[in-house]
């Protein structure tokens, strides 16, 4: 079996793959694409079409984004192909379906690459070969890089991987106009500086299952009081860079006066998380900075949605008028 | 999850797995069903008016 020889690991379908009968659900299909990061990739590339300066026809539009999310999905199962045995060591992904036997790593493996393959030449069909060799590039970068280079070697794995998350809405300009620009690598930026302290407040929570599991996460390799070191600054540089697209104009007043507030609250919660270091509440500060942080990103990009695809903004100019009477 | 032989020798699928193996071979219709609209759709979303456009 190639999972076998590729991990090194036993297959960790309880009948193996050669004489086993297909028992998943489709519902244990589904979870091999991780459907909550894909509707993450959805989301955030759908703001990248609607900022981008350009048009396309929704068909192709709808399209191009349902290809963009497919590709994140074969990515995701061939992650967890690659992952399994690490998966079934801890708490949060034992339940996933390869540890739990109902769908084999070979399976996983068959589906992630065929739906990779599909994605991109379809996208290169329909939208433009340039974004379908950046949905190449991020599939590439998040299976390889990520999954099989850096998550098992360096603490710093979900900095640099966290750029796979935060392609999407760059690939998503270059579906409308064929390159990209400042706007989507902006959106890039945010998304990439939003993941260590989304991913670390709860890694210092599990940091134990990480570390039974062999991962060199953050808090199990420099320490809980680095991390928290980390997130805050990490914090104190996001939360200015999700007010830029404002300055570039790509973002109106609603946006303006929903980036600084959030980005408020993050530093906050950022505060409480490196203060309280200890028992429930140390816990209790480092889930409220993790659920907020879904919250954050997803209020800048529903503004920026809501600002461009449904004519609620206004004051676009004003911040760029603001830079250039500073300049 | 290996099953009992049947006489020929093949697996006997439990009424369970056989009620699996009905939801996925209907969630893989869906999705081919899905694929040839989406094709269809994208196809005419490209040509569009040019269709009529031939030389005659």
């Amino acid at each position: 079996m190639i999972s076998d020889h590729m991990s090194g690991q036993p297959d960790a379908s309880p009948s193996g793959d050669d004489a086993r009968v297909y028992s998943g659900s489709v519902r244990d299909y589904l979870e091999l694409f991780k459907p909550r990061v894909m509707s993450l990739v959805i989301f955030t590339a759908l703001v990248g079409m609607v900022v981008a300066k350009g048009h396309l026809h929704p068909v192709i539009a709808a399209v191009s984004l349902g290809l963009i999310a497919v590709g994140a999905g074969a990515s995701g199962a061939l992650n967890m192909w690659w992952d399994q045995d690490i998966d079934a060591r801890m708490s949060r992904t034992a339940k996933r379906p390869i540890p739990t036997g109902q769908v084999t790593g070979s399976e996983a493996l068959s589906l992630g690459l065929s739906l990779s393959v599909a994605s991109v030449v379809f996208l290169g069909l329909i939208a433009n070969w340039f974004a379908a060799g950046f949905l190449a590039f991020t599939i590439f970068f998040y299976a390889v890089v990520y999954s099989m280079w850096l998550k098992r070697w360096t603490a710093q794995n979900i900095v640099i991987g966290g750029a796979a998350g935060a392609f999407p809405p760059m690939v998503a300009e270059a579906v409308v106009t064929g390159s990209v620009s400042w706007d989507s690598f902006i959106l890039f930026l945010i998304i990439f500086m939003w993941t260590p302290p989304h991913f670390w407040a709860l890694a210092l929570s599990k940091s134990g299952d990480y570390e039974k599991a062999g991962v060199p996460m953050m808090p199990n390799v420099a320490g809980p009081d680095s991390t928290r070191t980390q997130i805050l600054v990490y914090t104190l540089l996001l939360a200015p860079l999700g007010v830029v697209p404002f300055f570039m104009g790509l973002g109106g007043w609603t946006y303006a006066v929903v980036s600084v507030i959030s980005g408020l609250l993050m530093i906050a919660l950022a505060v409480q998380v490196y203060r309280r270091r200890e028992g429930a509440a140390a816990t209790k500060a480092e889930q409220a900075l993790f659920g907020f942080s879904i919250l954050y990103l997803f209020l800048l990009f529903a503004t920026l949605l809501a600002e461009h695809a449904f004519g609620l903004g206004s004051g676009f100019d004003v911040g760029p008028r603001l830079v250039s009477g500073i300049i | 999850m290996l099953d009992d032989k049947n006489a020929d020798g093949g697996v006997e699928l439990t009424p369970e797995q056989k009620k699996m193996r009905r939801t996925r071979n209907i969630a893989i219709a869906v999705a081919l069903a899905a694929f040839v609209a989406i094709i269809y759709a994208v196809t005419v979303a490209k040509l569009g008016v040019n269709v009529l456009k031939r030389p005659i």
